[in-house]
């Protein structure tokens, strides 16, 4: 009797706590990983009393969100605009143009070494340039995104709109496929994963892009916070603006692997990690 | 041109010319292919002269690299032939043959369709009523066994059903003409058989030249009329075997004496050939 009565509440608790249990199984293990992290960080900076201005902890990270989210928020807004509508016209210019350069002789013989070749070039050294021809505003920003993001969309659209095998090819013309009918049923959707490798690739300079850009000349957006804030040893919103910054990147490139999932429907059970 | 083939243009030491009344239904005379790669000239095939009745299951047996293939290019218009001509219905083809259905040893399905999809692009290039395309493109799926995987994406069917699918994307718009190129080639042993009597089933009914390439004898066989035995390259035609075994073909036949026959003939070609060694 007694026995029983002690066994029976255990139960009943192991019970009550099985749907629980099942939803933390469910949370991803990096989730915990990330956790256990910021409970080491949080540890560490209190018991080795690190002085804030060299690292703060997590608790006065989430604080300074508190208190500055009001100018962190609209900077965020400036600096996504800048990352989408660069990463936007990166697409619109970059895949027309790997048509351009699979379908022109020309243009892949002489065009094509020449954007190869300028890759050399290190972006952030034409920034002050570009500072100089467009001034201060949103524009050299997002011509330092598109200068950033558009390389790695050509080569990926020209990569898959080549790859489709020579059968597939002589397919379509024993058809009687026309060349729309062939670009467009065969080569483009068959160069689709390819492409889309190119602009999971894309997103992420695109960030780099805008936040490079804004520390060259900017008086507002994420990279001049942090500007701003590294001069002022403000650590704590340098995190701030930090863990925005990841957001962007993050949700962008969420975004488009939900576009994917959209738009190549076949390949749903391949990786989700992406190629990036 | 003349559609009848002239006794004299078979330069060939072709044992077996064309007999039958009528005009071919294909018709090749003196058709060469020349290469010109970076090692210079390839001769891919010497004069090639074939004539092909309509309805006629022909079979193009030879070693790998012999212009099988190159023929087959030649024959679908896909590639221009050096020289020489080709006339299919006494019309020459010089450009891509809308009328000839094609299957290549890759299934080239694309890989963005179901399999009711892909069999239906056939139909979509072609612009034809898609009504009436999708209930045939069912109906082929469904004499080759595919009832249930009319949605399945390619990645989803296995090597066989594949090849089946690129089957019946061949024939949706009832080809006079099948090219085939080593359909069977990359399929194991099992489903190759499967398929061999799927094929021929699906080319019952219509009155379907078929132009079937392998380098597998027991297949030639099986499925042909007529066996045409090639060279090693440059190609040309050796011999042409008439295959003299009933239809409907069944699986057993392959023990029949007279197959076995027709085994060990190919087999001597070929090793008279010099393609078999033995020592």
């Amino acid at each position: 009797m007694a026995m029983a009565s002690a066994t029976e509440p255990q139960q009943d608790g192991t019970r009550a706590l099985a749907p629980v249990l099942k939803v933390l199984n469910g949370v991803p293990l990096a989730v915990w990983t990330l956790i256990g992290l910021l409970l080491f960080w949080e540890a560490y900076v209190r018991l080795a009393n690190v002085p804030p201005f060299i690292l703060p902890a997590p608790s006065a990270i989430a604080q300074e969100f508190r208190a500055y989210g009001h100018r962190l928020f609209p900077n965020a807004l400036v600096t996504m605009f800048e990352v989408v509508f660069g990463f936007t016209c990166a697409v619109l210019i970059g895949v027309p143009l790997a048509v351009a350069i699979v379908y022109s002789k020309f243009i892949q013989k002489g065009v094509y070494p020449l954007i190869v070749a300028s890759q050399t070039i290190p972006k952030v050294a034409i920034a002050p340039l570009l500072l100089t021809w467009f001034g201060y505003g949103m524009t050299p920003k997002i011509v330092i995104v598109i200068l950033l993001s558009f390389f790695p969309i050509v080569i990926n659209s020209v990569m898959g709109l080549r790859s489709a095998s020579d059968e597939m090819i002589h397919l379509a013309r024993s058809m009687g496929a026309s060349a729309w009918q062939t670009f467009w049923k065969f080569r483009l959707p068959h160069a689709l994963p390819s492409i889309f490798a190119g602009l999971k690739l894309a997103t992420a300079l695109s960030v780099i892009g805008a936040i490079v850009a804004e520390f060259i000349g900017a008086d507002k957006g994420l990279g001049y916070l942090i500007l701003i804030a590294g001069s002022n040893f403000d650590v704590a919103r340098q995190f701030a603006a930090i863990i925005c910054i990841a957001l962007i990147g993050m949700c962008f490139f969420f975004t488009l692997e939900m576009v994917e999932r959209f738009a190549i429907p076949w390949r749903n059970k391949s990786d989700v990690s992406g190629e990036a | 041109m003349n559609a009848l083939p002239s006794p004299d243009s078979l330069s060939t030491p072709a044992t077996d010319t064309l007999t039958s009344t009528g005009a071919a239904h294909v018709s090749i005379k003196g058709v060469t292919k020349v290469f010109n790669g970076r090692k210079g000239r390839v001769q891919a095939l010497e004069p090639v002269d074939l004539d092909i009745r309509r309805g006629e299951f022909v079979s193009i047996l030879g070693p790998s690299g012999c212009g099988k293939s190159t023929l087959m290019m030649l024959l679908s218009g896909l590639l221009p032939a050096s020289s020489g001509q080709i006339t299919v219905d006494g019309k020459e083809i010089n450009a891509p043959n809308p009328e000839a259905g094609i299957v290549f040893q890759k299934d080239v399905l694309l890989d963005w369709r179901s399999a009711l999809e892909n069999v239906m692009i056939q139909a979509e290039i072609r612009k034809s009523d898609k009504a009436e395309a999708k209930a045939r493109a069912m109906e082929l799926l469904s004499m080759v066994s595919l009832d249930d995987f009319h949605d399945a994406y390619p990645s989803e069917l296995s090597g066989g059903m594949r090849q089946r699918v690129s089957i019946c994307r061949a024939l949706l718009h009832k080809p006079p003409l099948m090219l085939m190129d080593e359909p069977f080639g990359a399929l194991d042993a099992m489903t190759r058989d499967q398929l061999q009597l799927d094929l021929l089933k699906l080319c019952r009914d219509d009155d379907m030249t078929v132009f079937f390439i392998t380098h597998s004898i027991p297949e030639a066989i099986f499925l042909s009329d007529r066996v045409v035995v090639m060279t090693p390259r440059p190609g040309r035609v050796e011999r042409i075997v008439n295959i003299d075994l009933p239809r409907p073909r069944r699986l057993a036949m392959r023990e029949d004496p007279k197959f076995i026959q027709y085994v060990h003939e190919l087999t001597g070609i070929f090793k008279s050939l010099g393609v078999f060694r033995e020592e």
